[in-house]
């Protein structure tokens, strides 16, 4: 017998309205209809979401964790960026 | 738990991959330490990648397996509302099943190759799913038994050093406390009815209390490699302090269902403020996870008709998706 997988596929789920997508596993399915179909029958037995995304898993494009520091770093010397950095007297209000 | 832990972490195959260093390895278990969360791509040793692998497919496997006894009773459950409630559970346990392949998927290895493994019988899965269920009130058992004793191992299991095994086990165990209080209140309506069915809850009982407790896998002493899965923080309690936490509030539960606890030699004491109990038989134990259990073989069998038979239905599916991502790249 072949055995050939069928995709894998990235599951994000809104829990309510208001609320972002939020990474909650993954699923194999033929094709995207199927993954949605899996996605709500794995993911959201108990009304978990009100909204699924699905995304084959080789489509995503992620950063590499071994440069973590190094792609980072850009962000890491600008503290002027926060609101701390300023030195405000007590006196001035709502600011 | 559903992976008593019984071949050995890192025996299967070369490493072909070059050589950890000092200085690797050290930042890793500085990382576990702080209790930092280790992420699908981050570097790993290669033992606890394997580690993570068998822990984490035995328990997948075993929660797939763990719908047979159960299934078993599906056509039969005694009223509309307690069949509801089980085919439930089942499922449940199926999706269990899913979230933890899916989280073994990111250290690497493949589905098929997981499946693989359970069907050849090279895999191991939790002893229990080996013992039959002859009776509905196996059904109450298994939920407060089998269910209580997956939760006193699964909550710790939430803080596992591993992000992808945690998160699953954190929406596992938000499930699993339905599927063990039905089954205590399917045990309290028996133990509430007739002479006849208060004698198959206690029946139920006298057969699962040991194979319950020998979920926790071996006796400390004799547990290979607990101390590694300590120290990765992928353990956080050892098999006999489970075992014993588990003993400690099922015992009254049994009291209070009015059922004693085949155990003769079984007291509290009071200095400790623990339960003293028999020792385990372990011969039956490694008899059953070995592959000599009552029901192994047909698990096994079951399993791969239920693959073998779905075979034209994932072919099918496959072909369909191949034709429509066809037709759309012409049109
Ligand atoms: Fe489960
Ligand atoms: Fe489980
Ligand atoms: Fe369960």
């Amino acid at each position: 017998m072949t055995r050939q997988e069928w995709p894998l596929y990235e599951v994000f789920i809104r829990s309510r309205s208001g609320l972002s997508h939020r990474h909650a596993g993954s699923v194999h399915a033929a094709d995207d209809e199927m993954a949605l179909n899996n996605a709500r029958d794995t993911y959201t037995r108990r009304s978990e979401g009100v909204s699924i995304w699905v995304v084959r898993s080789d489509r995503i494009v992620a950063s590499d964790p071994a440069e973590t520091s190094a792609f980072f770093d850009p962000a890491e010397d600008k503290i002027y960026r926060h609101p701390t950095f300023y030195d405000i007297p007590d006196e001035v209000e709502n600011l | 738990m559903y992976t008593q832990g019984l071949d050995q972490a890192g025996k299967s195959g070369p490493d072909t991959r070059e050589a950890e260093t000092a200085t690797q390895l050290d930042a890793f278990q500085a990382r576990i330490d702080a209790e930092e969360k280790i992420e699908a791509k981050d570097w790993m040793p290669e033992a606890y990648r394997r580690t993570l692998i068998r822990q984490i497919s035995q328990h997948a496997h075993s929660e797939i397996i763990g719908m047979q006894p159960e299934g078993n009773w599906l056509t039969r459950a005694p009223t509309m509302k307690r069949k509801a409630i089980l085919l439930a559970k089942v499922q449940d346990e199926a999706g269990h099943g899913l979230y933890l392949y899916s989280a073994a998927e990111t250290l690497g290895v493949s589905r098929d190759e997981m499946v693989g493994e359970l069907l050849s019988g090279k895999a191991k899965y939790s002893s229990i799913f080996n013992y039959p269920t002859l009776t509905w009130a196996d059904i109450g058992a298994i939920g407060w038994l089998v269910d209580g004793a997956a939760i006193m191992n699964q909550i710790p299991l939430c803080r596992c050093s591993y992000g992808p095994y945690s998160r699953a086990m954190v929406r596992v165990c938000k499930e699993e406390s339905f599927h063990q209080r039905q089954g205590y209140e399917l045990m309290l309506t028996l133990c509430r009815g007739t002479e006849e069915q208060k004698a198959m809850a206690q029946d139920a009982l006298n057969r699962f209390w040991w194979p319950a407790l020998m979920m926790f896998g071996p006796n400390d002493a004799a547990s290979s490699h607990s101390a590694q899965s300590m120290a990765w923080k992928i353990k956080r309690f050892s098999n006999d302090e489970l075992r014993q936490k588990f003993i400690d509030v099922t015992v009254p539960q049994a009291e209070f269902l009015g059922l004693s606890v085949p155990d003769e030699a079984l007291w509290f004491n009071e200095d400790t403020g623990h339960y003293e109990h028999s020792d385990i038989d372990w011969q039956e134990f490694f008899d059953v996870i070995s592959g000599n259990g009552p029901c192994n073989r047909q698990r096994l069998a079951k399993r791969r008709k239920a693959q073998d038979d779905g075979a034209w239905v994932r072919e099918a599916a496959r072909a369909y998706a191949d034709k429509k991502a066809a037709a759309e790249a012409a049109a």
